[in-house]
Order: C-alpha cells, then sequence, then structure tokens
C-alpha cells in the first residue's frame, strides 16, 4: 500500500537517467562527427523557425508598403481598386466571405466526419474497416484543382434543385433566398469545401477514437449500456478535444483553399446577406484570381490581405495544437 | 417502455424482444420503395431527392419500428447505428462521383500523343496539343522541391526526436505543427514577396522554394513519429559498444526507419504535386517546353489544368485537356500513394512491441 501511493504521487525519478544523458551527451558532444551531427540537425531546426519569422516579416513589410498607400480603410473598405488613383482597397467582403464559406464547411463536414470516424472504429463489419480507412487516406490526396473542376462540372448543376427548395421554403429567412442565376454562390462552396475536408476531420477523429480505453467500453457493455450509450458515455467524451482538434485543422484548410473556390464561385466584391446568391469572395480566391492582372501596387495589396489570412490560419491552427497539447499525448519510445 | 412485451417475458427486463436480423435490410427496402413512389407521384427528378427522402424515411422508419417492439433505449441505437451508415453512405457519394467523372471525362484525349507533346502553336479552342512541358515543369519543381525539403525534414526530425530538450525543441515542435496550416497560397506570396523585392522574373526554382515550405514541416512529422518508433534498446545496445551518437543514428536508427521516412516523404510529394495556387504566382505557366527551372516560365500540371479550365469556358477542346491532365495528375498522385504505403507495409520497423 505504502508503495503504490508513492508511486502515484511522486513521479518516476527523473534526474538520473537526465543527468546520465547530459553526461554522456557532453562527452560525444566533444566528437568532431557528434558536433557536426548535432550542428547540423539544430542548425535545420531553427532553419524552420527563420523560415516562419521571415514569411511573417516578408508579409509585413510588403502590406505596409500597400497600406500606406491605400486611400480607404483596409480593414473596412467595400472595395478593391488598386488601379485607382488614389487606390482604394479593403478586406472587409473578403473576411465576411472567408470566414462564412468556413463556417459552412464545418457545420456540415464535422458531423459527418465523425459519423465516419465512429462507423469505421465501431461499426463498420472488421473486414472492411482497414480498406475504407485505405481509401480515405487516398482522397486527402486529390488535388484541390481536381476538386474544383468536379465541383464546377458536378456539383453547381446539382444544387439547383437544392437552392429553389432552400429559396421556395426558407427564402423568407433572407438567409436563403435566391434571385436566379447560377448557383455558384458561398452556400456550394461551403459544400465543395465539407467534401475537401471531410478526410482529413475523418483521419484525425479515427485515430483518437481508437485510442478510447477498451476496458471502459467494455465494462459499459457488460452493464447493459447498448453500442450508442457506450459511444455516447466513453467514446465521445474521451475523444472530445480530439475531435475539436481536428476540425480546427480542417478549418485551417477551408480558410486557406484557393483553387476550388476560385473555379467554382462567381466573385464580386459586395457581401451577400443570402447564401444563395453569387458574389462575394475569399482571401485566397481573390489572391489568385486579382493576381495575373495585378500592378506591382495590386500585388502588395493582394500580398497585405495574405497577411490577414496568414494570422487567421497561424491562430485557429496554434489554437487547435493547443488543444491537443493538453492532452497527454501517447509517444513510444523516446517522451 | 414494456408494454405489449412485458407480458409475453415478465421475468427478463434488461434484455426486452428484440426485432429479427433481416430487419434493417427490409426497413431500408421498403423506405427506397417508398421514397420512389413518392418520387412519381411527386415528379421529382433528382434521382439525390429520392435517396435523401429514402434516408430519411429510413432513420425515422427504424426508430418507430424499433421504439413499438425493443423499448426507447434500443431504437436510439438503432436510430445511431442507422445515422452513422447514411452518413458514410452520404461521404462516399461525391467522392465516388469525383473519381467517376475525372476517369470517365479524362479518358477522351489521353494518350500517348497527349503525354509526348506540348501546347506549342495550338491555340486554346484548338484540339491537339498535349502535357509533356507540364509533366517536364511539374518534375523539376516538385524534385528540385524535395531535394531541399526532405534533408531539412528529416535532420529536424532527428533533432526533436535525438537531442531535443528544452525551449528550442519545444518551439520547433509547435512551429512545424503551425507550418503544416500554411495556406499554400501565402508560402507562394512569401516567396513572390521576395522576388518583388529583387525584382525577378517568375522562373521554376522560386515555385520550388514555395513547395519546400509547404513540404517541410510534413516531412518533419511523419519522420519524427517514425524516429519515435526505433526501440530504445537499439540504440543503447549501440551506445553501450562505444558507437559515437552520430553514428548510432545513421546506422541503427535510420536504417531501422528508413521505410517509413521513405514513405513519409512520398507521401508529401504526393502533396505538393497537387498545388497550385503557389505555381500559378511564381512560375506562371507556358504553353512551350522549358526544361531550365531557374530561368524563365515554366509549367505545371495543376496550373495547366486551372489555364485550360479557364480558358474552356466549360467545353471544347481545352476542356477536354484539362480533365485529361486531371486524371494524369491523379493517377500520378495515387501511384505514389499506393507506392509508399507499400513501402511502409514492406519495411515496417519492427518495434518489438
Amino acid at each position: 500500500m505504502d508503495i503504490t501511493t508513492k508511486n502515484t504521487e511522486a513521479p518516476p525519478p527523473a534526474p538520473q537517467p537526465t543527468v546520465a544523458e547530459q553526461k554522456r551527451a557532453a562527452r560525444g558532444a566533444t566528437r568532431p562527427g557528434d558536433r557536426i551531427f548535432l550542428g547540423l540537425s539544430r542548425g535545420s531546426g531553427i532553419l524552420l523557425l527563420v523560415i516562419m519569422a521571415a514569411i511573417a516579416g516578408f508579409l509585413a513589410y510588403r502590406a505596409s508598403i500597400a497600406i500606406s498607400k491605400d486611400d480607404a480603410n483596409f480593414l473596412t473598405a467595400f472595395e478593391w481598386n488598386t488601379g485607382l488613383l488614389p487606390p482604394k482597397f479593403g478586406i472587409a467582403v473578403l473576411a465576411f466571405g472567408t470566414v462564412v464559406s468556413s463556417i459552412i464547411a464545418m457545420v456540415i463536414a464535422v458531423p459527418i466526419a465523425v459519423a465516419i470516424a465512429l462507423f469505421l472504429t465501431h461499426y463498420a463489419p472488421r473486414r472492411l474497416r482497414g480498406p475504407i480507412a485505405y481509401v480515405i487516406d487516398l482522397l486527402a490526396a486529390v488535388p484541390s484543382i481536381v476538386y474544383g473542376l468536379w465541383g464546377a462540372l458536378i456539383l453547381v448543376p446539382h444544387m439547383t434543385g437544392l437552392f429553389g427548395w432552400l429559396d421556395e421554403y426558407l427564402g423568407w429567412t433572407g438567409i436563403f433566398s435566391w434571385q436566379a442565376g447560377a448557383p455558384r454562390s458561398m452556400l456550394t462552396v461551403g459544400i465543395l469545401l465539407a467534401i475537401m475536408i471531410l478526410p482529413i476531420i475523418t483521419n484525425v477523429s479515427r485515430e483518437v477514437f481508437r485510442q478510447a480505453p477498451q476496458m471502459i467500453e467494455e465494462a459499459a457493455l457488460a452493464l447493459g449500456a447498448t453500442r450508442w450509450e457506450v459511444i455516447r458515455m466513453a467514446v465521445l467524451p474521451f475523444g472530445r478535444s480530439g475531435v475539436i482538434s481536428a476540425s480546427m485543422l480542417g478549418l485551417g484548410r477551408a480558410l486557406g483553399e484557393t483553387m476550388a473556390v476560385a473555379t467554382v464561385l462567381s466573385p464580386s466584391f459586395t457581401i451577400q446577406t443570402s447564401l444563395l446568391d453569387p458574389g462575394g469572395g475569399t482571401f485566397a480566391q481573390n489572391i489568385a484570381s486579382k493576381f495575373s492582372e495585378a500592378s506591382e501596387l495590386g500585388r502588395d495589396a493582394l500580398i497585405a490581405s495574405g497577411l490577414v489570412l496568414f494570422v487567421i490560419t497561424l491562430l485557429v491552427n496554434g489554437a487547435a495544437r493547443m488543444i491537443i497539447a493538453r492532452r497527454k499525448e501517447y509517444s513510444g519510445a523516446n517522451a | 417502455m414494456s408494454t405489449a412485451v412485458a407480458d409475453k417475458r415478465p421475468s427478463s427486463t434488461l434484455r426486452g424482444a428484440s426485432l429479427p436480423k433481416w430487419s434493417p435490410y427490409a426497413i431500408a427496402v421498403g423506405s427506397v420503395a417508398v421514397a420512389a413512389g413518392i418520387g412519381l407521384a411527386a415528379g421529382l427528378d433528382s434521382r439525390i431527392q429520392w435517396g435523401l427522402i429514402a434516408a430519411i424515411l429510413f432513420v425515422l422508419g427504424t426508430y418507430v419500428i424499433s421504439a413499438r417492439v425493443e423499448g426507447r433505449r434500443q431504437a436510439k441505437d438503432r436510430v445511431a447505428t442507422s445515422l452513422v451508415w447514411v452518413a458514410f453512405l452520404l461521404a462516399l457519394l461525391p467522392l465516388v462521383s469525383l473519381v467517376w467523372t475525372t476517369v470517365s471525362r479524362g479518358v477522351k484525349v489521353l494518350d500517348v500523343y497527349f503525354l509526348t507533346h506540348s501546347m506549342g502553336l495550338i491555340s486554346d479552342t484548338e484540339p491537339g496539343g498535349g502535357i509533356y512541358h507540364a509533366i517536364i515543369g511539374s518534375l523539376e519543381q516538385v524534385g528540385l522541391a524535395t531535394v531541399i525539403a526532405a534533408p531539412i525534414g528529416v535532420l529536424t526530425a532527428i533533432y526533436l526526436v535525438e537531442y531535443g530538450r528544452g525551449n528550442l525543441a519545444r518551439s520547433v515542435t509547435f512551429f512545424v505543427d503551425v507550418m503544416t496550416g500554411i495556406p499554400s497560397i501565402v508560402a507562394g506570396l512569401f516567396i513572390l514577396s521576395i522576388m518583388l523585392m529583387f525584382d525577378m522574373q517568375p522562373f521554376g526554382f522560386a515555385g520550388s522554394l514555395a513547395l519546400a515550405i509547404l513540404m517541410m514541416p510534413v516531412v518533419v512529422r511523419s519522420t519524427e513519429e517514425m524516429l519515435k518508433l526505433v526501440p530504445n534498446e537499439l540504440r543503447e545496445a549501440s551506445l553501450a559498444l562505444g558507437v559515437p551518437k552520430w553514428r548510432t543514428i545513421l546506422k541503427v536508427v535510420l536504417p531501422t526507419s528508413i521505410g517509413g521516412i521513405t514513405t513519409g516523404i512520398m507521401l508529401a510529394v504526393a502533396r505538393i504535386a497537387g498545388e497550385t495556387a503557389p505555381v500559378l504566382l511564381l512560375v506562371w505557366g507556358n504553353s512551350l517546353i522549358n526544361s531550365n527551372p531557374f530561368e524563365g516560365a515554366q509549367q505545371s500540371l495543376p496550373l495547366y489544368i486551372y489555364q485550360q479550365y479557364q480558358n474552356s469556358q466549360g467545353s471544347g477542346a481545352a476542356y477536354d485537356r484539362a480533365w485529361a491532365a486531371a486524371l494524369t495528375l491523379i493517377a500520378f498522385v495515387m501511384i505514389l500513394n499506393l507506392v509508399a504505403r507499400g513501402i511502409a507495409r514492406w519495411k515496417a520497423p519492427k518495434t518489438g512491441r
């Protein structure tokens, strides 16, 4: 009894191995081979940090050039005219479009992805689990431009039925009203993004659900719980933080997606209050479609909008990683 | 809860009556039939609407029937099961459609001529032409990116697993994670801002640099996972024999995990091979063959797809070419994936656990 309490209270004796390791490292470092190798590997680690800093620095520098020449408020202006004298451009429309399309994607993708992850870990016939997971891995690798082509050819025409229905029954809300025109709107973009981020959310959630403690599940089953009750009481609470971080990874993808949005959306520089009417834009789509005709100032302005996108994705991904880190991560040999 | 059932089996409170095993199939067939009936009666053209109606009927039917026979808890369980199945089938729909569309549209113009000729002298509306220049550009840009990113990524992972202690390692880990989420267009803008500073014209290697930025964190993450799988006993045995640490890493740790590392690098290559945005900003595209990645605009497969699509307005020769190039790109990415996973299975490290 005494021994067990001691073991649970005090962490395993840490100082001894670290001292030994330090000694070994110190002795090893005197060998030229070791010193070179350590230098190389540490150097490349530092290089990664330098690249991140450089991305922020260079983007901020070019952005500052553009913003200083901007005659309108960069954050709130509703236009993008870099050719005017004085030039006027702002990111309000882009920020709105980016956020709205990503939210639509998340609302659709997260529940379906969680369901598929549960399907793969708890429902699918055992023999099918491997192949299905494999196929989903492959789908995560389909290039976004192909999703864009497919979206423009197949998804957009198939949206007319849904849009008509939404307009007829939910049009009074204002969010789902539709004034005809091709359904190349934010809702279509959101649905396409949802399809694109489905594989990554599914993959990460599946990993988390698979790690859910088997013993608790079996205990619940032994007490007479149905499979759904096991999932609700033992699997989902365990996997909650994992699902949140998976969703945020998917959100990061959706925020920065370029080509699929550029091929499906018919852009305009207005905020559409209805999700069904074409128009609006996202950061990445705007950069891709405005870039080829942009002057030098135009490019700087696009870089400035890219900086905003960079900061947003940085925050989203950072938050996702913090959530993951709070969970004690299982690691193999060198923890 | 137990009304009609209770009098038949009064002794059992844990398990009530249960539906026969074939009941989900029966309900599925029934709901599809009813949905088809509704669809025909209401004159709905879209088969997708039929499918949705069938799915809703199936879930509702399962709940009602099961609640009557088995009780609410079992009914909820069955509904959850059917919802999970419906979600899975629903997700399969666009994905199957995507693959089918690409293959059926892509085979139209995809032949040896298409793979071995460029777009020189061929205007967008004309048939003919090919993707030879795009394949060359893609291979060179992705190859150069791999040459840059793979060593840096592997070395960083070695640092994190074998040496990493303290603040530096922690911040590298964090920023590698964050870097995984950088949108590809931002990586392109970063290189673009450097190029603007030195007044450079677009060229292939600039695209490679942006792709390398996107590739590095992916390589680091996968290599890290693989190195962590190498059992400590191997390292300790080697060190105990007096082998220096760097030789231990090169001769023991890396060979043990080389299969997984190769897999990770190939998956990362597959990911960047499909990136369009940075190439669009930095390499511009070119209808002629330019095999020098250090000078002049080049073409790349994903960019070719985008440009052909933009020029086609949804029909004609350029549109067919876009789909054929998309099929080529998907085939390339899929083959890379399959080979990578084959290597992973073939050379899986023996963890000893």
